[in-house]
């Protein structure tokens, strides 16, 4: 689960990270009493859940109330890589000096938290780690000891921070360690961490990425999750315990398993189709939910036909059969249907799914091949 | 021969009471595997499945009445770390967590503490362990593989029962298959079950089935070159998956570019592995 720059800068704040003095805004009005009240320049963020905001114009600096409340309206009108800006951050802006990366994330080659500093803050990271990755410095964490001040001094050396920033650096660095540890985060980051016109260090920026596994202890943190900010069709996957990604293609699929899932999707590009969706029902799925899986597969319209592909093992043929007969009592569908079922009960499952006009396939392949068949018929 | 289980395997099932533990604990015994105890907190001194298995409250007392050797956990998530550790202090040398949804904090201490231990512990999100015709462990169904030389390892449930069954109607048997599980931190990585694939004498090829996201397939490839011997066919599902989005498993994810399946399907063919278009081409590739 994604936090917006504002929730994660106010969890760095409480660790004792230092901020830009702002606030939250739903209007334009607002971001105009909020300028007020802060003073002097401020900068209108826009939060939205996905990276690209400054190139797209999600950021402005206003040197008056006015201004503020002029570039507030232009935010928040805005569409940022699709999704709708609903809220913008009025933050006090800074006097820049320099800006650098500092980050925690997990590295799973090490099984260990990784704190990364770069001396070249302010841009992508990604961007840097893959043409200068020698710019950017790490140290391991023994997720038992934690984080220890000599490894923060380290970086702090390491990318030439003066002297007298150090002090400042360690307790910042100290500070995102234990904002990441006790929201279990899988990744905390600051960037860009700059060093102000009056010579302190601030965090201007903020991101923040929460282990969705562990949010059964985080009620405060599961709160935060931003509904608008996920496709409508991913969210209703979540309600019913399903996992979905929407992709462009045409053919709908349902599948048990999230390799065997990746797998159909694989095999039906492999035979020159596109795959319309990833869609894991998981293990033992009982018929209530294949029905909800295949109304979310017929709500895209962009598909042409649906490929069940069904390996039971917990899950059950004869129930996923029917929960899709089920399913097709509730839609009026005319879409043609591919159905593959192996397994536990597949001769069941098969009888029940006779009653219904569908092809059925034996393998994997003869039915991705099938599927892409008609979806070219169009 | 196998690896990790086989007929003298002495297995023990904590969470045993639970929907899934008692499900499985019947297909495990169906099978033929000697579970010789479940272990359930405040459920000490009952019996289960006709009275076939005693149930526990501590795997210590499992442990020291039985002389079990291995433990399969099928508690839910918010337990299951407490369960390894459980099983761990206990001295079980194989541990294997068909659990789900462990937090990645969690994993990240658990592992640097069970890596000072004598343990291994294969999973979390694992389908589990099957020696066919000796042992099975965990919920991989048992009648689709049949005995044989080919050594199976996997990141993945279901994926894996696809090529048990291809391999099976092909008439290509497996020493063992080996679920590591499809979480970004787990206990046995694809090298460790390598390693032993290669040390066992009845294992003579190697299926190698990965998938997006992290580096367990290129470290792979890197251990194939320096120590294997024996032949090596992989499939690394995910080709098609869009960057930045998890797929299913929390380690199924291409993340700031690195996870492609596209880099892992070019590490292993550089040192030699023949990579499967599809599952269904994995019996041609090792004939």
């Amino acid at each position: 689960m994604k936090l917006h720059e504002y929730q994660s800068k106010q969890l760095f704040s409480k660790y004792g990270v230092p901020i830009p003095r702002g606030r939250i805004a739903l209007t334009a009005h607002e971001a105009k009493s909020i300028a007020q009240e802060l003073g002097g320049r401020v900068v209108i963020k826009a939060q939205v859940l996905v990276g690209g905001r400054g190139k797209a114009g999600g950021i402005r600096l206003a040197h008056t109330p006015e201004e503020a409340e002029e570039a507030a309206t232009q935010v928040l009108g805005m569409r940022i890589n699709g999704l709708p800006v609903r809220k913008v951050l009025v933050d006090e802006a800074a006097e820049i000096r320099s800006e650098i990366y500092l980050g925690v994330t997990n590295d799973r080659a090490f099984f260990s938290p990784v704190m990364m500093a770069s001396a070249e803050g302010g841009v992508d990271i990604e961007e840097v780690a893959r043409t200068h990755p020698d710019k950017i410095v790490r140290v391991c964490i023994d997720p038992l000891l934690g984080l220890h001040e000599h490894q923060a001094r380290f970086l702090a050396v390491a990318i030439e921070l003066g002297r007298d920033h150090w002090r400042e650096f360690i307790g910042i660095a100290c500070g995102l360690y234990q904002a990441f540890i006790t929201s279990d985060a899988t990744l905390a980051e600051i960037n860009p961490l700059v060093i102000t016109g009056d010579n302190r260090l601030l965090a201007l920026d903020g991101k923040m990425v929460l282990d969705d596994n562990a949010l059964f202890r985080h009620s405060d943190l599961a709160e935060m999750r931003d509904m608008d900010e996920e496709e409508a069709i991913e969210r209703e996957a979540r309600r019913f315990g399903l996992s979905y990604v929407k992709l462009d293609g045409t053919i709908g699929c349902m599948v048990n398993g999230a390799g065997l899932a990746m797998a159909t999707m694989d095999v039906i590009k492999l035979f020159g189709g596109e795959p319309a969706n990833f869609l894991d029902i998981g293990g033992g799925a009982g018929a209530d939910k294949v029905a909800a899986a295949l109304q979310l597969i017929l709500k895209d319209p962009n598909v042409k036909v649906v490929m069940f592909n069904i390996f039971g093992g917990i899950t059950r043929c004869d129930e996923v059969a029917k929960g899709i007969l089920t399913a097709l009592d509730q839609i009026e569908t005319d879409l043609p249907m591919v159905a593959r079922l192996v397994g536990t009960n597949e001769e069941e499952g098969r009888r029940i799914l006779a009653a219904a006009d569908m092809v059925t396939a034996t393998s994997l392949a003869d039915a991705a091949e099938k599927a892409v068949a008609f979806s070219e018929k169009g | 021969m196998s690896i990790l289980i086989n007929k003298n395997t002495r297995l023990i099932v904590q969470g045993i009471t639970g929907r899934e533990g008692i499900f499985h604990t019947s297909q495990m015994l169906g099978y033929g595997t000697q579970v010789v105890a479940g272990v359930t907190p405040g459920k000490g001194g009952e019996w289960v499945l006709d009275g076939k298995v005693p149930v526990f409250d501590t795997v210590h007392r499992a442990v020291d009445i039985t002389g079990a050797n291995a433990s399969a956990i099928f508690v839910p998530a918010r337990f299951a770390s407490d369960a390894i550790l459980e099983a761990a202090d206990a001295g079980v040398p194989l541990i294997v967590c068909i659990t789900e949804g462990i937090p990645i904090q969690d994993m990240m201490r658990l592992r640097r503490y069970l890596d000072q231990q004598e343990v291994r512990l294969v999973g979390p999100n694992s389908p589990g362990l099957l020696t066919p015709s000796e042992c099975k462990v965990g919920i991989i169904p048992g009648n689709i593989a049949e005995p044989g030389s080919i050594g199976v390892v996997s990141r993945s449930g279901t994926l894996t029962y696809e090529v048990l069954y291809a391999l099976k109607m092909e008439g290509i048997g497996v020493s063992t298959c080996v679920g590591i599980g499809g979480d970004p931190i787990n206990g046995t990585s694809f090298i460790d079950v390598l390693g032993m694939f290669e040390a066992d004498p009845h294992t003579e090829k190697v299926v190698i089935i990965g998938e997006i996201g992290g580096r367990d397939e290129e470290l792979a490839a890197e251990y194939i070159s320096d120590m294997m011997t024996k032949q090596i066919v992989a499939f690394i599902a995910g080709r098609t998956a869009p960057p930045g989005k998890r797929m299913g498993h929390a380690g199924a994810i291409v993340e700031g570019g690195t996870g492609l399946a596209v880099d892992k399907i070019n590490s292993l063919e550089a040192v030699g592995a023949a990579v499967a278009e599809h599952p269904g081409k994995i019996p041609e590739l090792l004939k």
